[in-house]
């Protein structure tokens, strides 16, 4: 791979050797395993026999190899993935925080990995005790009465959150339509209120890029009583602090409804805003974003909810309680909203988060945030000459550019700019997100660089930026063509909407 | 006008198309929402008989990261439906007024016609989008 | 600290960079009422003394996998909605790789083809286990995958009830429920559109009488689907052949669950028998059971009903050279584009809990995931018939798998038996009235026993002794 691609001095960390490896599928011979399976020291069974005509006659076909054939099969295609391990991902609102190691060592212990969840509780005190302490630590960093721990996701505690709302004014005999969400909204809000029969009520983001108390006003005016909450973001999709929650959160609660807090971007809070003393009501927090619970190529996550006095007893069932010095659990509340899944919730995650929790500390996470905070804004000051911010409000934990210039003066666009990245060693950030409906119609460019980067990274990374926005203006088709040192170039997401093929088969 | 927007049609703020011959109006989306969207991989349209009325949804074209609403220019029976886009939604990238038509309507009512764009106010139009 | 980098100097410089200066000032713009009222009071612990903290509250519990029963694990025939079953080092080892643990959603292809691709193979595993054309990359877990089953059925119809027919898991049972109470706002609206069929008092063979489904299909209009779990809350196989046709004759969808994936290995699976959709927990052939989560969410549905599934979906495609590569696809189905209009809110599979299912069946392959079932099956007939001579005889005919329920006898109470053995760590079973699960006192003698291919004969014969004496 030659340097000749990038601005003199700016380093490609990257040099490959990549091995492929066919689908398993494609592998292997007639009768080879990989199993290692206990004898058999009781009578035989003859399957057939006994289930008749339910006995399975085609055979599921999975794959017949080797252990060693596996083993080269998943390392190999491990190389294949971009990773936290390996390089900063700039992506904005997903937290891609350093997950460290002795979260995953502690969460293999026996006395928490080898737990069945219907095992008597005097067998499982010290699962219920972390649950519990997690708990008074999630309430200690958000404010909040409660929190339930059971959702899977930060989606499914949406879910959740959204269900009390509305259990919430059923129980008061005044159920009510409307949500309010700001059109800078993730789209899981509007997803998770239509999932309960709420009609969502746009409100539209102002001209600096906040939220303002008059677009509240006037929604609030136009739906008298029937407003049941609003869904915000703190800070917002943005990365902006919303200024005037204070003021939007008493104009909600003065008509009746509640507020809901999308907890993505917590990590720009910790130990500077708790959001249930700031007039949250109800908020859920992503464990595998700001607690740096593994992100897993894609899960899994989990979507704890804490909330305040009024939505506690519409809570999950079942809850976790003290009595004394025992630890027990409360499936006796008649008001809850039910289960959202099986069992406690994603237990293996609660023993990361917490683990976490504990290592760093009130003033350790509160350096987290601050930290966040400072990398964010280094970005910008290095970057904002070079992309034009989407608002001149002050960032927070993440920063929001545009490839409005960009697209003007050389036709490269945002996702140009994503592809081109990962000829330099960097997954891309978030893009097209913020939507261009907030953006002033440009393509966005979202990064947050989280607190674990140094600062060496981070001036790698703008370095790159920088070249990128050179590339532009002196060979935009070089851009544009991106990625030219990834393995694979553009792949064809058009033929694989128009004819899916989603699983391997034998041609 | 340029090729891009055919001068006998009429055209709608969220960039569909109308041709008119008799009380028969046919119906397709413009080159500027084509390209918006990129390679459109699947379209929603309504069954035949169905009944249409102006500016409301009647149908969704999806590219691989965008879904969009159709909405009807004017009111009216659904006639007939280009149904080869269901196995082929790329005739409508590579060829939007013709073989990407989507459906043909019988309107009752031809003045609504009017309160649709020329090709210049439709170029106008797009113009002032850009520099939004 | 050691993973916040910034030096002083580190702090000082950026500051400059950045034109503030404090970092305090990069706060300065919260207003004062929005502002925590004091510092957090967490107290930080290094890594000696927190793997001393975590120790003593994992000492706290007595496992029953991953520890020998000399170093004080329990020996134990827990199931109800996860068997445990031996997973091999090689999983582990693999999962602990960063590439795997450390990346983000694939939504980058050509920086994620390791993940794309496993994905796309676990979708084809779970696609042959189940029997049916498409799967998706995973959902949260078992329960929460046969509520968005219901979803999309409603949505495939048009229609709005959902029958749940026969024992089902309750966590299932009221999974569905609060799912559905999304839209059904007061407890009467539920019932309405969520009938339960026969409500856990099923007949002497455990399973669900095709005559009562038949007179619920006919009581109740718009059935979206018919749900059914095999094997069921009992352990006992349905016969879903007929119970398929008496929903499809009535225009609604058959909705097979399971807790148990290994059971299609040695049974017909969902698809070969009439399901049109089918979900099942795998987190027991993934992952140690880890106090039931994370799990794995298995869904799979008919090809042609691919536009409605929820969930992410990895397909096949070619780059710009024609090499082949993965990619997520039919996205515009999702919630960060359709928003309001999604087939489901979520966001997430279960990643990683996937892969490691995907390994692990990779290791077992074709003969050994019928061998592991078989091995099973054999333990569990035999636990039959030592608990059936120790007087304690199943208490339903249906044939099962690797998990049946026996019936105490007369003025035993299967939780106050269960607790007795905990302490000498025997976990005997489930009793099917615990806290959360079934609430039917006539079931208050059922316990629910699973037996997997790692219990050995020894193992099975203390249990029935135990359990003998303790009874009598």
């Amino acid at each position: 791979m030659s340097d000749r691609n990038t601005k003199a001095g700016t380093p490609i960390e990257t040099r490959q050797l990549l091995h492929t490896s066919r689908p398993l599928f494609e592998q292997g011979a007639k009768g080879r395993s990989g199993a290692s399976l206990p004898s058999l020291d009781v009578p035989a069974i003859d399957a057939a026999a006994l289930f008749g005509a339910l006995h399975r006659k085609t055979p599921a076909e999975l794959p017949e190899v080797s252990e060693v054939e596996v083993t080269r099969h998943f390392t190999r295609l491990s190389r294949w993935n971009y990773a936290i391990d390996i390089g900063l991902y700039p992506l904005g609102s997903c937290t891609m925080k350093y997950n460290p190691k002795v979260n995953e060592r502690v969460a293999r212990m026996p006395g928490f990995a080898g737990l069945h969840p219907l095992q008597p509780l005097s067998s499982l005190q010290g699962a219920l005790e972390l649950m519990w302490r997690l708990e008074r630590c999630l309430c200690e960093l958000g404010g909040f009465e409660r929190v339930t721990l059971q959702p899977a996701a930060g989606a499914q505690g949406e879910l959740a959150g959204v269900m009390m709302i509305r259990q919430y004014h059923a129980h008061r005999g005044q159920p009510r339509k409307k949500i309010l969400i700001p059109d800078s909204a993730h789209g899981t809000n509007p997803a998770s209120c239509a999932a309960n029969g709420f009609d969502v009520v746009t409100l539209k983001t102002g001209a600096d890029g906040l939220l303002h108390a008059d677009a509240v006003k006037a929604a609030i005016a136009a739906h008298p009583d029937d407003i049941a909450a609003i869904m915000v973001t703190n800070p917002s999709t943005l990365g902006l602090f919303e200024e005037h929650l204070g003021e939007i959160a008493d104009l909600v609660h003065a008509a009746g409804g509640l507020v809901y807090m999308d907890g993505a971007n917590f990590n720009a809070l910790l130990g500077k805003v708790r959001p249930g003393e700031a007039g949250i009501d109800v908020m859920h927090i992503n464990l595998h974003k700001t607690f740096t619970t593994p992100h897993g190529g894609g899960g899994p996550g989990s979507g704890v909810v804490g909330v305040g006095k009024a939505l506690e007893p519409f809570l999950p069932t079942p809850t976790v309680e003290k009595l004394g010095d025992a630890y027990t659990l409360d499936y006796k509340r008649p008001h809850s909203i039910g289960r959202l899944r099986s069992f406690f919730g994603n237990f293996g995650m609660f023993v990361r988060a917490y683990s976490y929790i504990r290592e760093m500390g009130g003033p350790g996470l509160t350096s987290v945030t601050e930290l966040a905070v400072l990398n964010a804004n280094y970005i910008r000051a290095r970057l904002k000459e070079h992309y034009p911010l989407a608002y001149d409000k002050p960032s927070m934990h993440e920063v929001v550019f545009t490839d409005k210039r960009l697209k003007k003066e050389t036709g490269v666009q945002t996702l140009d700019v994503a592809k081109r990245l990962m000829d330099f060693g960097y997954h891309p950030p978030t893009i097209y997100f913020p939507l261009p409906a907030v953006t002033g119609g440009a393509g966005a460019l979202m990064i947050e660089p989280t607190e674990t980067e140094t600062p060496e990274t981070l001036d790698s990374f703008c370095d790159a930026m920088i070249a990128i926005a050179d590339e532009a203006k002196r060979d935009p088709d070089l851009v544009k063509s991106a990625p030219h040192q990834t393995a694979l170039r553009r792949l064809d997401e058009t033929k694989a909407a128009r004819n899916p093929k989603l699983r391997w088969t034998k041609e | 006008m340029s090729a891009d927007y055919p001068n006998e049609l009429r055209y709608t703020k969220d960039h569909e198309w109308a041709r008119t011959e008799g009380n028969t109006v046919t119906i397709g989306i413009t080159k500027f929402a084509v390209d918006q969207l990129g390679d459109i991989t699947q379209v929603e349209l309504p069954p035949e008989g169905e009944s249409l009325q102006r500016e409301s949804v009647f149908g969704s074209v999806e590219s691989v990261k965008a879904v969009s609403d159709l909405f009807a220019p004017v009111s009216g029976k659904v006639l007939k439906v280009n149904s080869p886009l269901r196995d082929s939604p790329e005739y409508i990238n590579e060829d939007c007024y013709d073989e990407g038509w989507m459906v043909q309507v019988e309107v009752k009512d031809l003045s609504e016609l009017d309160k649709l764009m020329s090709v210049t106010e439709y170029v106008a139009y797009l113009k002032e989008q850009e520099g939004a | 600290m050691r993973y916040l980098p910034h030096t002083d100097d580190d702090i000082q410089r950026m500051l400059r960079v950045i034109g503030q200066p404090s970092v305090e000032a990069l706060f300065a713009h919260i207003p004062d009422r929005l502002r925590a009222k004091r510092p957090l009071d967490i107290e930080a612990l290094d890594e000696g003394a927190l793997l001393e903290h975590l120790g003593d509250l994992g000492a706290h519990n007595v496992p029953s996998m991953g520890a020998t029963q000399r170093d004080g694990a329990a020996l134990s025939f827990l199931g109800a909605g996860v068997v445990p079953h031996i997973i091999p080092t090689a999983v582990d080892m693999l999962l602990q790789r960063s590439e795997w643990y450390t990346s983000y959603t694939p939504y980058q292809p050509e920086v994620s083809q390791g993940t794309l691709q496993a994905v796309f193979e676990y979708q084809t595993m779970v696609s042959e286990i189940l029997g049916l054309g498409v799967a998706n990359a995973s959902m949260y877990d078992g329960a929460s995958a046969a509520a968005e089953a219901v979803l999309m059925a409603m949505r495939v119809t048009g229609h709005k009830r959902v029958i749940l027919a026969g024992a089902i898991h309750p966590h299932t049972t009221e999974t569905i429920r609060t799912y559905l109470s999304a839209e059904a706002a007061t407890p009467a609206e539920l019932a309405d559109v969520c009938v339960i069929v026969p409500s856990g008092d099923v007949g002497s063979d455990g399973r669900v009488a095709l005559a009562s489904l038949i007179a619920a299909l006919d009581a109740t209009a718009e059935v979206a689907a018919v749900v059914v779990q095999t094997p069921n809350f009992f352990g006992v196989l349905e016969d879903v052949a007929p119970l398929a046709k008496a929903a499809h004759d009535k225009g609604a969808l058959l909705i097979v669950a399971n807790s148990e994936p290994l059971a299609f290995a040695l049974i017909e699976p969902p698809g070969a028998v009439g399901a049109d959709i089918a979900v099942s927990e795998g987190l027991g052939l993934a992952i140690p059971p880890s106090a039931g989560g994370p799990g794995v969410g298995l869904f799979a549905a008919r090809a042609d009903l691919v536009r409605q599934i929820p969930g992410r979906l990895v397909g096949e495609t070619v780059d710009k050279d024609g090499r082949r590569g993965y990619v997520l696809t039919l996205a515009t189905r999702e919630q960060h584009i359709r928003r309001e209009k999604a087939t489901s809110n979520i966001c997430t599979n279960q990643g990683l809990v996937a892969l490691a299912f995907t390994i692990h069946l990779s290791l077992l392959g074709k003969n050994g995931f019928r061998e592991m079932a078989r091995l099973g099956l054999a333990k569990a007939e035999y636990a039959k018939s030592t608990l059936a001579a120790a007087g304690l005889p199943v208490a339903f005919s249906g044939p099962t798998f690797n998990e049946f329920a026996i019936r105490l006898p007369a003025g035993s109470d299967a939780r106050a038996v269960v607790a007795r053995l905990a302490d000498e760590r025997l976990f005997a079973g489930v009793p099917a009235t615990a806290d959360g699960l079934l609430t039917n006192a006539a079931l208050d003698r059922i316990l629910l026993v699973a037996v997997a291919e790692r219990h050995k004969r020894a193992d099975i014969d203390r249990l029935a002794q135990r359990l003998r004496e303790v009874c009598s």
